[in-house]
């Protein structure tokens, strides 16, 4: 018995990554950002809204809240449809009252479906970005190419069409991607994406078609992941917001500016017994000296014109 | 090719040793308990060759959920854990995937400043040792130590299995390379067995002088947090509680603790005071001495090996 001697082989054994995507950088390292107002954590509040087809295929996995049952999953379709028809409201309510200015990311098909909500986010002002067209339309590797150029011109063009914004973000379905997804969405006028996981700060991603800047999105925070994947209480994920603001805060006195990223979804956090934790951690943050809630694409420029 | 075709039972790697009435082991200065922090620091690559046996990935490449999560752990969390670990007075020892050496010699540079132990972990953490011959296993782990050797000028000691994929030999080969490398200076103890709280002898075929020393899947917070899904307070407080019983049984007879670490969990913005308080928590304590895997194994077979192998052969009769 042995393996093919490939595997004791390594041929991107040497300095920096081992793909060509991003440069090796470690944050420490890195000259320290400034915010307006000499704010200490720009605060990114990151809305997403999603449609969840009944009819998924779950092609090549199924997404994470995704239908769990036999057709048709009428219990996981309506209660994810519960986030657009009441829990956003809440959360709208929520940004209001503490001065929030959050970031929406939409399915370009609940556009298409629900042109109040639509309208009633547009009217706010705030920047909407592009979460795919659907949450069973997967970016993945292996997929098809113009097939996938179909998808993200379509996703792209129909939100900028119905939005009436430039839509210069993108978020894939599943924070999933195929390995040309960055060149297609760098093609498509997109600026920004936020799949990668790997950073607290902005950073520069290369592509065949133009730079693209990964923003720092963090998912172990996300409402999704630490009550619906961990399973942790809502007192828990408050309590973890919490600490983040405290470390970051304090991290900045040395670092320069920081992030806070909340991901959270209306379907999660809008239910009756969580909103209260997401309007304490609105609070809490809000609360604080040197923040500065600012849109996706606001943390992106104010970086990106400190960059050489 | 013996022991690779039939699977064991028992690896028979260790006799039953009941914790009771165990000779006393005695730390240096008195202390009841040897502390000591691990940082895995890992590289796992995007597209690694395929294993018969393990898969890498759950996605079709790129995978880029689970890459680009560990890849924050060398960009981000590393210095974090550095500058914490500084604060409290622990010098980390670190599991490495030791193609990191090239990868981001600026990592290790840090580590050595420090004064840090290194030990193998293997090249990279999505190379499993499955399916492996017994001479390319022996490669894989000679080409490990040479690596940590020839970038620190460390005589690797201790071993912990990348990915913790082993073989039958794993144990035994780490232990031959290490002697036929640095004679008894290298590969004389493994993180790779959770069977004691306090070190213990381990037979291998070329009966070298070589312990097991605890590094605790318990306290490790990949288990923590991504296996058992714990929040971090919890986690903090079981740190705590965890020292609390080892430091009052080490009165009788010294015990181990070990806090092993990844930088893309437990130095996560929302995890460090967690993480923190019980630093400084166990720091905080009186008799505790803060040391090193590599310093522990040492002391152990110098000084307490003799001894537990004779206990162990007296009770086994």
């Amino acid at each position: 018995m042995a393996l093919d001697q490939e595997y004791l082989q390594y041929p991107h054994r040497s300095h920096g990554m081992d793909h060509d995507r991003y440069e090796w950088s470690m944050l420490s390292e890195r000259k320290p950002v400034t915010w307006p107002g000499e704010a200490k954590l720009a605060l990114w509040v990151n809305v997403c809204l999603q449609f969840f087809p009944l009819d998924q295929q779950g092609k090549p996995f199924a997404v994470p809240g995704g239908m769990t049952m036999p057709y048709p999953d009428l219990r996981h379709f309506s209660l994810r449809d519960y986030g657009n028809r009441v829990g956003i409201y809440r959360f709208l309510r929520a940004f209001e009252q503490f001065g929030i200015k959050p970031t929406y990311a939409m399915n370009t098909q609940l556009a298409e479906r629900a042109p109040y909500l639509l309208e009633r986010i547009a009217a706010t002002g705030d920047e909407i970005l592009c979460h795919g067209w659907n949450m069973d339309k997967l970016h993945y590797g292996g997929m098809d190419k113009s097939e996938e150029e179909e998808l993200v011109q379509r996703s792209l063009s129909r939100l900028r069409e119905l939005s009436g914004q430039a839509v210069t973000g993108w978020i894939s379905p599943a924070r999933n991607e195929s390995e040309n997804t960055p060149e297609l969405l760098a093609a498509s006028g997109v600026r920004y994406f936020c799949d990668w996981v790997n950073d607290d700060m902005p950073y520069r991603f290369n592509t065949s078609a133009g730079d693209l800047v990964a923003m720092p999105l963090s998912n172990e925070l996300e409402d999704r992941f630490v009550l619906m994947n961990n399973l942790h209480s809502e007192q828990s994920w408050l309590e973890q917001v919490c600490d983040a603001c405290d470390f970051l805060m304090e991290e900045s006195q040395t670092g320069g500016g920081r992030v806070l990223a909340l991901n959270i979804h209306p379907w999660m956090l809008g239910q009756p017994h969580r909103i209260g934790k997401l309007e304490e951690a609105l609070a809490y943050i809000t609360g604080k000296s040197g923040m500065w809630s600012a849109s996706a694409a606001e943390i992106m420029q104010c970086w990106q014109q400190q960059q050489d | 090719m013996a022991g690779r075709s039939e699977m064991k039972q028992d690896p028979g790697f260790y006799d039953y040793w009941p914790y009771e009435n165990r000779p006393k082991i005695e730390w240096p200065n008195d202390a009841r308990i040897a502390f000591w922090v691990a940082p895995n620091i890992e590289f796992y690559e995007l597209n690694p060759p395929a294993n018969p046996h393990r898969k890498a990935w759950p996605q079709p490449s790129p995978a880029l959920p689970g890459y680009s999560i560990r890849d924050y752990g060398n960009r981000v969390g590393h210095v974090r854990q550095m500058e914490l670990l500084d604060k409290y007075g622990i010098r980390g020892s670190i599991s490495l995937s030791t193609a990191l050496c090239d990868h981001h010699p600026e990592i290790i540079e840090m580590c050595a400043q420090r004064d840090w132990e290194f030990f193998s972990h293997g090249i990279y953490n999505t190379r499993y040792t499955y399916g492996m011959s017994e001479e390319q296993e022996r490669e894989m782990i000679r080409d490990s130590m040479e690596t940590i050797h020839r970038h620190t000028g460390q005589k690797c000691a201790g071993y912990l299995a990348p990915a913790l994929s082993h073989s039958e030999l794993t144990l035994d080969l780490f232990a031959e390379v290490g002697t036929a490398l640095f004679g008894d200076e290298g590969g004389f103890y493994t993180c790779d067995l959770f069977h004691d709280d306090q070190p213990t002898p381990i037979n291998t075929r070329s009966g070298k002088r070589f312990a097991s020393i605890p590094y605790s899947l318990e306290m490790n917070d990949t288990i923590a947090y991504v296996v058992n899904k714990i929040e971090p307070r919890r986690y903090g407080q079981m740190l705590k509680d965890n020292f609390d019983r080892l430091y009052a049984e080490g009165a009788e007879s010294g015990t181990v603790m070990c806090i092993p670490t990844h930088n893309y969990q437990v130095s996560c913005p929302h995890r460090m005071k967690a993480f923190e308080e019980a630093l400084e928590y166990i720091t905080g304590h009186e008799d505790v001495w803060v040391t090193t895997g590599r310093e522990i194994a040492r002391h152990f077979i110098d000084n307490h090996q003799d001894d537990c192998l004779a206990d162990i052969s007296a009770r086994g009769a």
